[in-house]
């Protein structure tokens, strides 16, 4: 008999699952479950998107692309960034089509990092930044970002964590869970602690398209200091309604292109074909899509906040992604132990902050990424729960 | 913030104006009245809601009865729509541009009964010189809502 813990590799072993899969089985199989959890937009892919993939498919055009994406998809992803960011990269050299954001985030570190560096992750936020870092021999270095700085990394905060050693920092922002966006005085600040040091950027911009209030989203690359030192990383996720077509992209100048090209062809070939024509016509021909459920997100997070607010729940404005990030601090009880039992007595599911890093403690992440009627139904559900809890 | 106003309630009437007010960032007390206002200039005509008959498994038949109207001088297309549309058993009555003239969409209980009315009321009015029936056997979409349950897809209840 094979002993697996003995065979299989010691990195891979030694990752920690996921610590909150226990809580996500439960709520994923309780009956009558009204939910804030997921991370997935619910509107449909827009029917044209699925069109032009079933178009494709039906004309049997499902050959391998080049490794980095069809060259028509690359042309539209550099259009619509310097459109929409005013960031400007070249189709041939600067772009590589990834499977999903989260390829891109691993082609970046791995072609960046060796052995004994240090990454800097802000936390709370996604999940995969310390394993992907982890994998490729670095050392994640984290840094508990805070909410009375509505949750944005400052200059002093990573002056403080920069160390010889350093040779990236993560930018996720607009940022899941905190729904925190870096606005431009803020990267500014950022880089006038990089100036003059080799320090990369992986700027995680995958919510960029939904931020709210006016502001806009900045993207460090379009930043001057910062442009040569950032690989911008984005995708078709949640913008444009994509989860399951896993379709992701990554910006950067053409050194950095080229070696996450070369790692991407050996690990992975080239992104879904259907998926990446499919993308062309997002990219083209979906504005008026995204901006109608843009404006429906935005009605659905000034309702939640609102909520949260009228429930006696402290609740910052969320300025980007599809998250509100409420305090429960003064329940005196812990995010997983009011995540559980509101499950169990009132069967609402929200995502404790800690599963987002210890900073997290003390907040509840809570999706907009339902109809009004299913908010309200849920916060009317944790309304009774806090009332309960008094007594 | 009328435009706004009217788009939210057109999706989900029964939101309140509290709510409204906190999607839209508005005041409550505005909402209030600029609500009030289009309902008084009848810009909003009444908030119904939306059914699914069959699963209320209730006895309807409706029909769309396209009209051929000859209008006369004292007694135009104007007089013949606002005629039908008294009857409690039309939904709805549009002005065509087209083969027909009028349309009326009528409601009953049954097959006979709209048929009935048709012959009754529709067909012996002196202006209409001819009418087509068509029965709807199945709805799947009305007020920008589908009827048909639509396949769940997948999406799980909690995720990263």
């Amino acid at each position: 008999m094979i002993d697996y813990n003995k065979v299989l590799s010691d990195t891979a072993l030694s990752m920690k699952p996921s610590g909150i899969r226990r809580f996500f089985d439960i709520a994923n199989t309780m009956e009558g479950v009204i939910s804030l959890g997921v991370g997935e937009p619910d509107f449909r892919t827009p029917y044209k998107i699925r069109k032009t993939a079933i178009r494709t498919l039906e004309r049997g055009s499902t050959r391998y692309t080049s490794n980095k994406g069809l060259d028509e998809l690359c042309r539209e992803i550099v259009n619509y960034s310097d459109r929409k960011y005013n960031i400007k990269y070249d189709p041939t050299s600067e772009v590589l089509v990834t499977v999903g954001g989260s390829e891109a985030i691993d082609m970046a570190v791995r072609a960046m990092v060796n052995a004994g560096d240090e990454v800097i992750i802000p936390e709370p936020s996604y999940v995969c930044y310390q394993p992907i870092v982890r994998l490729a021999g670095g050392v994640p270095v984290v840094i508990n970002t805070r909410a009375e700085n509505d949750f944005k990394l400052t200059a002093s905060e990573l002056r403080a964590a920069i160390t010889p050693r350093t040779k990236a920092v993560i930018l996720p922002y607009p940022s899941n869970p905190t729904g925190a966006i870096m606005e431009r005085e803020d990267l500014i600040a950022l880089s006038e602690v990089l100036l003059g040091t080799d320090i990369l950027v992986i700027s995680d911009e995958i919510y960029s398209e939904l931020t709210f209030g006016g502001v806009g989203h900045t993207s460090p690359a379009s930043i001057d200091s910062l442009r040569e030192r950032t690989v911008v990383i984005n995708g078709f996720s949640k913008a444009f309604s994509m989860t399951g077509w896993r379709l992701g992209y990554a910006l950067a100048p053409a050194p950095i292109i080229a070696q996450m090209t070369k790692l991407h062809q050996y690990a992975i070939m080239c992104a879904p074909t259907t998926s990446q024509y499919a993308a062309v016509t997002a990219l083209r021909d979906c504005e008026g899509e995204v901006a109608e459920m843009l404006s429906e997100y935005d009605a659905r997070r000034r309702i939640i906040v609102d909520g949260f607010r009228s429930l006696g729940l402290e609740c910052r404005e969320p300025k980007g992604a599809f998250y509100a990030f409420p305090s429960i601090a003064s329940t005196g009880m812990t995010s997983e132990e009011f995540c559980e039992k509101l499950l169990y007595s009132k069967r609402v599911a929200l995502v404790p902050g800690t599963a987002f890093g210890e900073s997290g403690e003390g907040f509840v992440r809570a999706s907009y990424c339902y109809s009004l009627a299913h908010i309200k139904e849920a916060l009317r559900r944790i309304g009774e729960f806090l009332e309960e809890i008094k007594k | 913030m009328k435009k706004r106003i009217l788009a939210l309630l057109t999706e989900n009437a029964r939101l309140n104006n509290k709510e409204l007010a906190a999607a839209l960032g508005a005041d409550e007390c505005e909402i209030a009245a600029l609500v009030g206002e289009m309902e008084s200039e009848g810009i909003i005509k009444g908030y119904r809601t939306v059914l699914d008959y069959e699963k209320l498994e209730e006895d309807t038949v409706s029909a769309i009865i396209e009209l051929k109207v000859t209008p006369e001088a004292d007694y135009g297309f104007e007089d013949v729509a606002k005629h039908i549309s008294q009857f409690s058993e039309v939904e709805s009555v549009y002005l065509m541009s087209g083969a027909c003239d009028i349309i009326v969409v009528v409601k009953g209980k049954s097959f006979r009964e709209v048929a009935t009315f048709v012959a009754e009321q529709l067909a012996v009015m002196e202006a209409v010189t001819g009418t087509a029936t068509q029965f709807i056997m199945r709805r799947y979409k009305e007020f920008f809502t589908p009827l048909y349950g639509e396949e769940d897809d997948g999406r799980a209840k909690v995720s990263l």
